[in-house]
């Protein structure tokens, strides 16, 4: 923790400066706020509207964690089964990167449609935005059991289910948090791209990417800075309560939390 | 073809294995392992020693030929053989403790309380009695490979295959180990089958030497160690025990493609 703290104080300072920096670019070379507002009508925009902008938080995180959990739930699932042979790999894996390579843009008006607009369709936006780096980083590391752990399992009789258990799903634990650091990310990004879609006409009600597009469109430049910032912000806790999980299940045995000596 | 059978811990019989459409890397290789002999294996790298094991094991099916471990067939008696390999092969998230109690966990044979108190005598036995819930990083190559003939042996095995587990240790740690291995044998009363590249090694802990030959992979010879147990560390330095890591060098130099490390070491 205290090497955890140390860590944040330098990004913190630079973090410090830019605030600096900015405040003063805006001031002395006269920039009109509708432009770039500076950081303090910024932070006074958000407080006076801290309740909207509460509101549009928590409605995004909702979204981004649902969505996340059902990526998670489903990814690994999908991923245990895409580690039962190489054949089922062969025939599944082209549609999964699917996922990956169509643009959610593209779908999201789709699943609007079908679904309604609402928190559901946001959802589901988040989950096909989440569910690939899961899925692909937890296969890989189903699949890649050391040879003789797996004779190991054998000599004593285990079953599938054992071996899945006992052997592939701790073996694979580090490889899936390596998928749910890159989905904690996008989800953030999806479940903004899905209430640019889906959340439109629930104003007022419509998280950060709904409440983004019409500060935009109002010119209320400050404020639209405070929502940006909300959501780097949202992206970022996910991120590092993605990484605090990683470390508790993981620091015990794992070696990407050995102790270093360097630095 | 098969006198004697019946008693023998392993029989062997013509076996042979290729793998794919590949030229055989086992060709009519026939092997008694009796109950209680402690039987090596040596030959070049690649002449098959590892195939042969998991043979044995029943881990990979024979081209033709047949293995009988007990009088059964090597997937029957999976109950009664233990595999050691030649890293430690520990579960890295589970303690010392929990490493042990693997076979036996997964075997369901026995309750959680028995468990844990065969392994902590079996880790007791092999000196690692105080770091039961220390993780396996935390412990050098020696103490790994400790942990996992513990576990190994944690399920009473009868057969004991052992795939060079000290091939990756230190001279010091390995003799160590050796005499332990020795130790365990005669309180337990195991059978083993050894494959080893150290000619000094397989004399000291066997009842026999096998030297294998390669391309195709068959026994070159049978070479007994007369020498009997408990045998101490000093055994090594006795002059009938250098003549005769002297004869298994020798029968090793006769053959081609010789990989072979260490003589008397
Ligand atoms: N799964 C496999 N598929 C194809 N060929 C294999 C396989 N396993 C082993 N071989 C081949 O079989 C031959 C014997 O391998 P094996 O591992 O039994 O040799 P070894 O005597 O144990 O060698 P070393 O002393 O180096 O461990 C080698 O030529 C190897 O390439
Ligand atoms: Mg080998």
């Amino acid at each position: 923790m205290r090497r955890f703290l140390t860590g944040a104080a330098w990004p913190l300072g630079v973090l410090a400066l830019v605030v600096a920096g900015w405040q003063a670019a805006t001031v002395w070379l006269a920039i009109p706020p509708y432009i770039l507002p500076g950081p303090a009508r910024v932070m006074g925009a958000g407080m006076e509207r801290h309740e909207n902008l509460l509101l549009a938080v928590r409605t995004s995180a909702v979204a981004a964690a649902g969505g996340f959990g059902v990526a998670v739930v489903c990814g690994v699932l999908a991923a245990v089964v895409l580690a039962q042979s190489p054949l089922v790999r062969r025939c599944l894996v082209p549609y999964t990167i699917l996922l990956q390579t169509v643009p959610v843009v593209a779908v999201a008006p789709l699943i609007l449609m079908w679904f309604g607009s609402g928190l559901r369709s946001v959802v589901l936006v988040v989950a096909i935005v989440c569910l690939f780096p899961i899925i692909a980083n937890t296969t890989q590391g189903l699949v890649s059991v050391d040879r003789n752990l797996l004779d190991l399992f054998r000599m004593s009789n285990a079953t599938r289910l054992q071996v899945l258990v006992r052997l592939r799903l701790p073996h694979a634990l580090p490889a899936l948090f390596t998928g749910l650091r890159i989905s904690s990310g996008l989800s953030v990004i999806g479940a903004f791209t899905g209430e640019w879609f889906a959340s439109s006409n629930t104003v007022g009600q419509g998280g950060l990417g709904y409440s983004i597009i019409y500060a935009n469109s109002q010119l209320q430049t400050d404020y639209l800075f405070a929502l940006v910032l909300a959501c780097a912000a949202l992206g970022s806790s996910f991120f590092l309560a993605v990484v605090g999980c990683e470390w508790l299940m993981l620091h015990r045995w794992h070696e990407s939390a050995l102790p270093r000596e360097t630095e | 073809m098969s006198e004697g059978c019946g008693r023998a811990m392993v029989a062997v019989r013509g076996l042979s294995k290729g793998y794919g459409r590949g030229a055989s890397i086992l060709e009519g290789v026939t092997l008694d392992v009796a109950r209680g002999d402690f039987v090596s294996l040596i030959g070049p790298s690649g002449c098959g020693k590892s195939t042969l094991l998991k043979l044995v094991a029943g881990l990979v099916p024979p081209t033709s030929g047949a293995v009988e471990v007990d009088g059964m067939t090597p997937a029957n008696a999976r109950q009664l053989m233990s595999f050691i390999f030649q890293e430690a092969t520990l579960l890295p998230w589970r303690t010392v403790l929990g490493n042990v109690e693997l076979g036996l966990e997964l075997e369901q044979s026995v309750d959680r309380g028995r468990r844990r108190a065969v392994a902590e005598e079996l880790l007791g036995l092999v000196g690692l009695g105080d770091v039961g819930g220390h993780y396996p990083r935390q412990l050098s190559g020696g103490m790994r490979m400790r942990v996992s003939i513990a576990r190994a042996l944690a399920t009473r095995p009868g057969l004991l295959l052992m795939d060079e587990p000290f091939g990756a240790l230190d001279e010091m740690t390995r003799d160590r180990l050796n005499e332990e291995m020795l130790r365990l044998r005669e309180e337990q009363g195991w059978t083993a089958l050894f494959v080893t590249h150290s000619v000094a090694e397989a004399v000291f802990l066997s009842t026999r030497v096998v030297v294998l030959r390669a391309k195709p992979g068959r026994v070159h010879r049978e070479i007994p160690v007369p020498f009997g147990f408990p045998r101490r560390a000093s055994l090594r330095s006795a002059p009938g025990f250098l003549s005769l890591v002297g004869e298994v060098s020798s029968a090793l130099r006769g053959l081609d493609g010789n990989g072979v490390e260490g003589g008397a070491g």
